[in-house]
C-alpha cells in the first residue's frame, strides 16, 4: 500500500508537465515575454533598433546597473533592500581610480575589492546581528559614503589610463556583434549567481530567510549568518560593477552612478524579483536590466522624448509589483 | 502497552523573577504512545515544553532521554538527540516547494566533486526521499514540486509534521498544532499524529481541543500552577472531569490516575 502510493507519488513527479510547462510556470517568463515583445516592437518600428552595433551598444550599455543589480537581487531576496550599492561602487571606483594613477592597477583593484567588502560587510553586520531594517541602514550608508568618495577625491575625477582597469570594454567582435568582456562578465556572475541560488543549500536557505524567516531559523538555519553572507557576496558583485564601471567610462568620477542604487531595484523588480522576499532570481534580474535599457534606447531611435522612458519604465515598475501583489496573495487565503 | 520511558523529567523548576513557571515538576512519556498535555493559560505548559525542547534551561530538576540524562542548553541540543517540535505556525516556507520544506536546513549533496567542490544538491535524491516520507504518512498532494502556499491549511501543516517526523529519532512534540485548521483539516492532522505513533514515534501533543485530545491521546498530562497534577487514563476519564482538575474546579484525587502521580 505505501509503495503502491510512493510509486504513484513518484511517477506524478516525474510526469510533471514537461519543461515547456515548468518554464511558462517560472517566474522569468513574464519578464522575457515583455522584453521580446518589446525587441519586436522597436525591431518593426525602427529600422536602426536591430543593428549589430546598437545591439551590442545595448548590452554594453546595461552591464554597470545589471551588475549592481544582481547583487540587489540576493538582498531583495532576503526581504532586504540595498540603497547604498551604487555609493559603495562609486567609492571603490574612486578609490582604484586614485590609488591606480600613482601605483598599481591590480593592487588597487584589490583594494577597491576590499573596501566593498568592508562597507558590505558593515551592512550586514548592522542588518544581521543587530537586526537594524535594511531600508534604514543602507540609507544611512548611502549618505556617508557619497560624501567619502567626495572628501576623498576633493571631487575630482580620475582619469583612467591603465589596461587592466578598462579591459571589460573590450572583447571580441563575433558575426558583426562587439561582445565586451564586461558584458561577458555580466553573463558569467548571473550564471554563478544563479547556480548557487538553485543548485546549493546556500540559495535555498536565502530563499527561506526571505520567505519566512522565523520558520527558517526552526529549522535550524543560521539566520544571521546567512544574512551577512549575502550582503558579502552583494559586496563582491559590486566590486566587480565598479570594474565594470570604469571600463564603461575611464574615469573615477566621485559624483557619477547617483541613481545607480534604484535603477538597480528597478532591473530587480522588472525581473519578478519580490520586494517581499522569497521570490525571484538573478536571470530575471538580467532580463529586467535589459527591459530598461531597449526601452531606453528604443524610444530614442524611434525618436520619442526620452522623459517618456522614465514613464515607460514607471508603468512597467508597477505592473511587476502588481504582479508580484496578485501572486503573493492569490496564494495566501 | 510497554512500560518503556522515553522522556522522563523529575523536579523541573523554573521561576521567572517572583513568577514560579515550573514548580518540582514531573514529565513521562512512553515510547508508544501519544501523551496529551492540557493545562489553562498561564500554567506553565509552555515553559514544560520549552525546557523539554531546549527552548529554555530550568533552574533545577533533571531531564533523561531514555534513561541517560540530557542537559539541553538550546533548542539544537534537543534537535541533536532526535527531539523535533512543530508550531502552532510559521512552521514553512510557503514560497518554497514540499521537497525543499522537508529537507530546509538539512540539505543532501551530490557525492563526489559536484557535492564537495560544487556544493550540487542532490535534487532527485531529495524529491524521493520526500515523496516516500508523504507517502509513509499517507498525506496526499499532487506533486511533491508543488509549493507550499499552493496547499490547503491542513496540507500545510501536514508538511510541518512531516519534516518534523522525518528528522526525529526520538520524540515529536507538537504545539497546537490545529490550533489555525478548521473542522476537516484539523481531523486530517490527528490522524497524521497518529501514524507518526504506528510508524515508532512517540508524540506529545499540547492542545486546548479538549475533544481532539480524547480523540487520539492514550494518556493525559494535566498540567496546573507549574506543575504535573494529574496523569490520566481518556477511557477512564471524562473530558469534564478533566477540565474540572486542570482548572482547579476538582481535587486530582478524585479521578482514576494512572501511572505515576505529581
Amino acid at each position: 500500500m505505501t509503495n503502491t502510493a510512493d510509486a504513484a507519488l513518484l511517477e506524478k513527479e516525474e510526469d510533471h508537465g514537461g519543461p515547456l510547462r515548468t518554464f511558462i510556470g517560472s517566474q522569468i517568463a513574464g519578464p522575457l515575454a515583455a522584453l521580446i515583445l518589446a525587441i519586436v516592437v522597436f525591431g518593426v518600428t525602427t529600422s536602426t533598433f536591430l543593428n549589430a552595433d546598437n545591439l551590442s551598444l545595448i548590452a554594453t550599455q546595461s552591464v554597470v546597473v545589471g551588475t549592481l543589480a544582481l547583487g540587489q537581487t540576493l538582498i531583495i531576496l532576503t526581504a532586504g533592500i540595498d540603497l547604498a550599492n551604487g555609493a559603495i561602487m562609486v567609492l571603490a571606483a574612486v578609490v582604484i581610480g586614485k590609488l591606480a594613477t600613482d601605483g598599481n592597477a591590480l593592487w588597487a583593484l584589490v583594494v577597491g575589492t576590499l573596501v566593498c567588502l568592508v562597507m558590505g560587510g558593515l551592512n550586514g553586520v548592522l542588518i544581521s546581528r543587530f537586526s537594524l531594517p535594511p531600508f534604514i541602514v543602507t540609507l544611512g550608508v548611502l549618505s556617508v559614503l557619497t560624501a567619502a568618495a567626495r572628501l576623498y577625491t576633493d571631487s575630482q575625477s580620475y582619469p583612467i589610463s591603465s589596461d587592466l582597469l578598462t579591459i571589460l570594454n573590450d572583447g571580441p567582435t563575433v558575426g558583426g556583434i562587439s561582445i565586451t568582456y564586461g558584458v561577458l562578465l555580466w553573463i558569467a556572475l548571473t550564471a554563478v549567481l544563479g547556480y548557487a541560488l538553485t543548485q546549493t543549500a546556500w540559495g535555498v536557505r536565502v530563499y527561506a530567510v526571505g520567505d519566512n524567516r522565523a520558520a527558517a531559523a526552526l529549522t535550524g538555519i543560521k539566520v544571521r549568518r546567512v544574512l551577512l553572507s549575502v550582503y558579502l557576496t552583494a559586496a563582491v558583485v559590486y566590486a566587480f560593477a565598479a570594474w565594470q564601471a570604469l571600463g564603461r567610462t575611464p574615469t573615477a568620477d566621485p559624483s557619477g552612478y547617483s541613481t545607480a542604487n534604484l535603477d538597480s531595484i528597478t532591473a530587480v523588480v522588472i525581473g519578478g524579483t519580490s520586494l517581499f522576499g522569497g521570490r525571484g532570481g538573478v536571470v530575471g534580474t538580467f532580463i529586467g536590466a535589459l527591459i530598461v535599457t531597449v526601452l531606453a534606447n528604443g524610444l530614442t531611435q524611434a525618436g520619442i522624448d526620452s522623459l517618456y522612458q522614465q514613464v515607460a519604465t514607471g508603468i512597467l515598475v508597477v505592473i511587476a509589483v502588481a504582479v508580484d501583489h496578485f501572486v503573493r496573495t492569490r496564494q495566501t487565503r | 502497552m510497554t512500560e518503556t520511558v522515553v522522556l522522563r523529567a523529575r523536579g523541573l523548576t523554573k521561576h521567572y523573577g517572583q513568577v514560579v513557571a515550573l514548580d518540582d515538576c514531573d514529565f513521562d512519556l512512553r515510547a508508544d504512545e501519544i501523551l496529551a498535555v492540557i493545562g489553562d493559560n498561564g500554567a506553565g505548559k509552555s515553559t514544560l515544553i520549552k525546557a523539554l525542547t531546549g527552548a529554555v534551561v530550568p533552574d533545577s530538576g533533571t531531564i533523561s532521554l531514555k534513561g541517560e540524562q540530557v542537559h539541553f542548553r538550546s533548542a539544537l541540543d534537543a534537535r541533536r538527540v532526535g527531539i523535533e517540535t512543530v508550531y502552532q505556525e510559521l512552521g514553512v516556507a510557503p514560497a518554497l516547494d514540499i521537497t525543499q520544506n522537508l529537507y530546509l536546513g538539512r540539505e543532501q549533496r551530490r557525492k563526489g566533486l559536484l557535492g564537495t567542490v560544487f556544493r550540487k544538491l542532490d535534487k532527485p535524491a531529495m524529491r524521493h526521499g520526500s515523496a516516500r516520507q508523504m507517502a509513509d504518512l499517507g498525506i496526499r498532494i499532487q506533486s511533491i514540486r508543488q509549493k507550499v502556499e499552493t496547499l490547503s491549511g491542513g496540507q500545510r501543516q501536514a508538511v510541518a509534521v512531516a519534516r518534523v517526523a522525518a528528522w526525529a529519532t526520538s520524540v515529536v512534540i507538537m504545539d497546537e498544532p490545529t490550533a489555525a485548521l478548521g473542522v476537516r483539516e484539523t481531523n486530517q492532522v490527528l490522524g497524521l499524529i497518529e501514524r507518526v505513533r504506528e510508524n515508532g514515534l512517540p508524540v506529545v501533543l499540547i492542545s486546548h481541543n479538549m475533544p481532539n485530545v480524547f480523540q487520539v491521546a492514550d494518556r493525559i498530562h494535566i498540567h496546573r500552577l507549574g506543575r504535573r497534577i494529574a496523569l490520566v487514563d481518556p477511557r477512564n476519564t471524562t473530558m469534564e472531569e478533566a477540565v474540572a482538575v486542570m482548572t482547579g474546579a476538582k481535587s486530582p484525587e478524585s479521578l482514576h490516575l494512572e501511572g505515576g502521580t505529581a
